[in-house]
């Protein structure tokens, strides 16, 4: 019983883990850069909507993420070219992105299907042989794709980050861009570069949650995600394997918090909701904060030749 | 490597911003192993100028020419390309990065995969060895000391083909060891060929190191010459376009009744470990007691906890004998510490407030500048009025905003609030940094005329210069605690350097 409880959790939380990943490891670009992206959880709501609606139409999943990914590219050019193009102030121009995103789904979804409808989308398969073994297939072997998608990208981030001469212009970007910019390195267009990858990451995420794990779409189907995406890059430093923890952490507790609605333990169910949150909330307060190795320019507008 | 630049010129370079005209019609030429400094006060367009040839900025005219080619430079990259190289007044590396990485950066130009930092290794230990700049490639930029991350902008320099190198205030934060060695080590570059231009307002250095000199005066070169025919006096009177004479203390310190004693106390820094660590000093009445060291060794931790604006572990502070350690910045204020902080924009003034606000900052709440909470308009202006005439303080009126005031102007608006409220104890930190000679002489007048008063005053410095110029007796502090006191009759740059360095073993001989 116990073991069945504990197996459940880990095998819920691991799928609930995968569009925070991908959020997040976008996200984790884009501040690398010096760019502080709070629209992200705008950008899943379009991206879960559009997901949804080219798979409602057309059937296929494959466009339905690509759709995402397309309509996450352009949400994430909009975000610089007012943040780096146009210079303006980024945290309110998140903000703005954020409402946009979530106004536009929710108008568009109300307009085009209305009610809740629900969609094949795409479905978790066991792998042959692996997906049997006791527990440990449970677990590992009997999730969707996407979700061995967004954990491949943590080590692909990793390395793209630390061993490429595009992760070294990003990282140089994101803390001193006048120095990047005095060796010839173009700071607006790495900037763009990772916005927009951010935002197709976050694209892909928000059809995640349409397409692979509810397979409905609803107002607000994202509930957060994008912003608690955003606090575990802080949490992980910016990095991705500390990330993957912090997603980990709060979707072992997500999935911790259903289990004891659904198994009818005796616990205040408005008090279990509350627990993934709190906990991240915690977790920032408590823990290091050393702005030392983590990028120093993340928020500040570049603007070549001026002084600090 | 680039093309050797036996022959840069700079014609009739005209760089405007919106209401200064920062670079007038200026041309300027270097040839190949020449140190060519470039002498000016603040705001006199050296900077400005030299980043036009770096391509930072893009002049309304002139043209630059590398070997009687005309080029086009309009951005770093561009400079790179013609061997044109800028070690910047604030150094422009990435912390979080290594030495390899910081290198690289500059190598991989449009590359998106390949990142072959042995090959980057391979070419900073062949620059190191040629000209004896020792570093460790691997290790992270923010363990670095100022010299060493200075070591890591010229490697870097060199290590992308830089045949003329321009140094914006090099010697800023170093040791006056270190700037030695920086002096010998720019000889060598020029005498294999490369050119080098100095910009710098420490006249002492521009003698030891440069063949020729062109000063500038607000945007227009006013003069250039050779160097050796001009003597420290003549080049300083060049610069400012009138005679300057550094006040000097003249007669010793009859007072020997302390005002501030601070006993062995212990705080923690930003990073969490000991910053002061069982220092302890004392200051009499009408003394100027100087502070040298290499910036980070306490000096900052130092000021705020005199202030009150962090607090000490252990250890005691007494000013007239009381202790006032831990005690709030306000109640500090108010039992007579004065303080000219060492970042006069954020520190020192609110930026966005005008030069009467600022004036009345630390006296708001008081009579006669306020009764029962309201403040006493007419008497504010009257006052303020007064403080900018007494001090100078050049401003359209006492309504103009402080950020837009001069780095003199803002010190002088610090130090009319700071005097006029006629402090029995003043810190003063870093004082004439960033000031032009003028300007600092007025503040040096201002420190010697409040120590005849019989203030104490507590001078944190970093150029030597100015601490032997009118200290009454110089600590020397390292990591934390006070290594050696030298009254000013046996200071000498030599004896206080490697003291800054924390070598001691000389202390017999003195």
């Amino acid at each position: 019983m116990i073991l069945d409880f504990i197996i459940g959790i880990i095998s819920a939380g691991i799928p609930l883990a995968a569009p925070l990943l991908l959020a997040g490891l976008g996200e984790m670009f884009n501040q690398r850069a010096g760019v502080f992206n709070l629209g992200v959880e705008g950008i899943m709501l379009m991206g879960a909507f559009v997901g949804f609606l080219v798979v409602l139409t057309v059937g296929s999943p494959i466009l339905g993420l690509l759709a995402a990914i397309a309509v996450g590219a352009l949400m994430g050019l909009l975000m610089a070219v007012v943040t780096v193009k146009f210079k303006a102030q980024q945290g309110i121009s998140g903000i703005g992105l954020f409402m946009l995103g979530w106004g536009l789904s929710g108008t568009l979804f109300r307009v085009y299907i209305g009610g809740i409808t629900s969609i094949t989308g795409i479905k978790p398969f066991s792998f042959p042989l692996l997906g049997k073994i006791p527990i440990i297939g449970e677990i590992f072997f009997q999730n969707n794709i996407l979700v061995y998608i967004a954990f491949l990208l943590v080590p692909i981030s990793w390395y793209v980050l630390n061993k490429t001469a595009w992760g070294l212009k990003v990282r140089a970007v994101g803390t001193n861009p006048q120095a990047a910019d005095t060796l010839g390195i173009k700071v607006e267009r790495i900037r763009f570069q990772c916005i927009i990858l951010g935002s197709m990451m976050a694209g892909l995420a928000g059809a995640y949650l349409s397409i692979a794990q509810t397979h409905i779409f609803a107002d607000n189907i994202t509930a957060g995600r994008g912003f608690i995406a955003v606090a575990l890059v802080y949490f992980g430093r910016w990095k991705p394997a500390g990330i993957m923890w912090g997603t980990l952490l709060f979707s072992l507790a997500h999935a911790l918090q259903r289990s004891i609605q659904v198994y009818g333990i005796n616990f205040p169910y408005e008090i279990a909701v509350i627990i993934p949150y709190l906990l991240v909330i915690v977790v920032l307060a408590l823990s290091y904060k050393s702005q030392l190795l983590g990028p120093v320019a993340l928020g500040k507008p570049f603007i070549r030749g001026s002084r600090e | 490597m680039s093309e050797i630049i036996s022959k840069l010129e700079m014609k009739k370079i005209t760089k405007k911003f919106p209401g200064v005209l920062a670079c007038n019609n200026i041309d300027i030429y270097l040839k190949s192993g020449e140190i060519l400094a470039l002498l000016g006060e603040n705001g006199a367009g050296k900077t400005t100028l030299m980043n036009v040839l770096f391509g930072l900025y893009q002049p309304e005219h002139g043209k630059i020419f590398i070997n009687d080619k005309q080029v086009i430079i309009n951005s770093p990259s561009t400079a790179f390309k013609y061997g044109i190289g800028m070690v910047h007044q604030h150094f422009m590396l990435v912390p979080n990065l290594t030495v390899v990485e910081n290198v690289a950066l500059g190598l991989i130009g449009k590359r998106i995969f390949k990142l072959d930092l042995n090959k980057v290794r391979k070419r900073i230990e062949e620059v190191s060895k040629e000209y004896g700049l020792s570093v460790n490639p691997n290790a992270y930029i923010w363990q670095l000391s100022v010299g060493e991350q200075q070591r890591v902008e010229l490697i870097k320099v060199l290590c992308l083909g830089a045949n003329l190198l321009i140094l914006d205030e090099p010697t800023a934060a170093l040791t006056p060891q270190e700037t030695d060695e920086l002096i010998v080590l720019l000889k060598q570059m020029a005498e294999k060929g490369r050119s080098i231009i100095f910009i710098s307002h420490k006249l002492n250095e521009v003698k030891a190191v440069s063949n020729r000199v062109c000063v500038l005066r607000n945007g227009s070169l006013v003069y250039e010459g050779k160097t050796q025919k001009h003597s420290v006096a003549t080049l300083a009177e060049k610069m400012a376009g009138r005679e300057i004479y550094m006040p000097t203390l003249k007669e010793k310190s009859q007072a020997n009744s302390p005002i501030l004693e601070i006993k062995n106390v212990f705080a923690k820094g930003n990073m969490g470990t000991m910053a002061l660590d069982g220092l302890s000093l004392t200051v009499s009445k009408g003394e100027i007691v100087g502070i040298a060291g290499v910036s980070g060794n306490g000096q900052k931790e130092l000021a705020d906890v005199i202030n009150g604006i962090s607090h000490i572990e252990r250890g005691k502070i007494l000013l007239n004998s009381k202790n006032i350690a831990n005690l709030a910045p306000q109640q500090i204020i108010n039992k007579g510490i004065g303080y000219i902080p060492e970042d006069r924009m954020h520190e020192g003034t609110i930026p966005s407030f005008s030069v009467k606000e600022n004036i009345i900052m630390k006296d708001y709440n008081k009579k006669p500048l306020s009764k029962k909470m309201f403040l006493q308009n007419s008497i504010i202006e009257k006052y303020s009025q007064k403080l900018i005439s007494n001090f100078d303080i050049k401003c359209p009126d006492n309504k103009t905003m402080c950020a837009s005031l001069s780095g003199g102007n803002v010190q002088k608006v610090i130090l009319a609030r700071e005097l006029s409220r006629k402090p029995k104890m003043l810190i003063a930190a870093y004082p004439i940094r960033g000031l032009d000679l003028g300007a600092a002489e007025y503040v040096h007048e201002q420190l010697l005329e409040a120590r005849s008063e019989n203030v104490g005053i507590l001078l944190i410095s970093e150029e030597l210069d100015e601490l032997l110029d009118i200290c009454d007796r110089i600590a020397v502090i390292y990591e934390g605690k006070i290594l050696e006191i030298l009254d000013r009759d046996i200071a000498t740059k030599t004896k206080l350097g490697l003291l800054m360095a924390g070598i001691k073993n000389e202390k017999k001989a003195i």
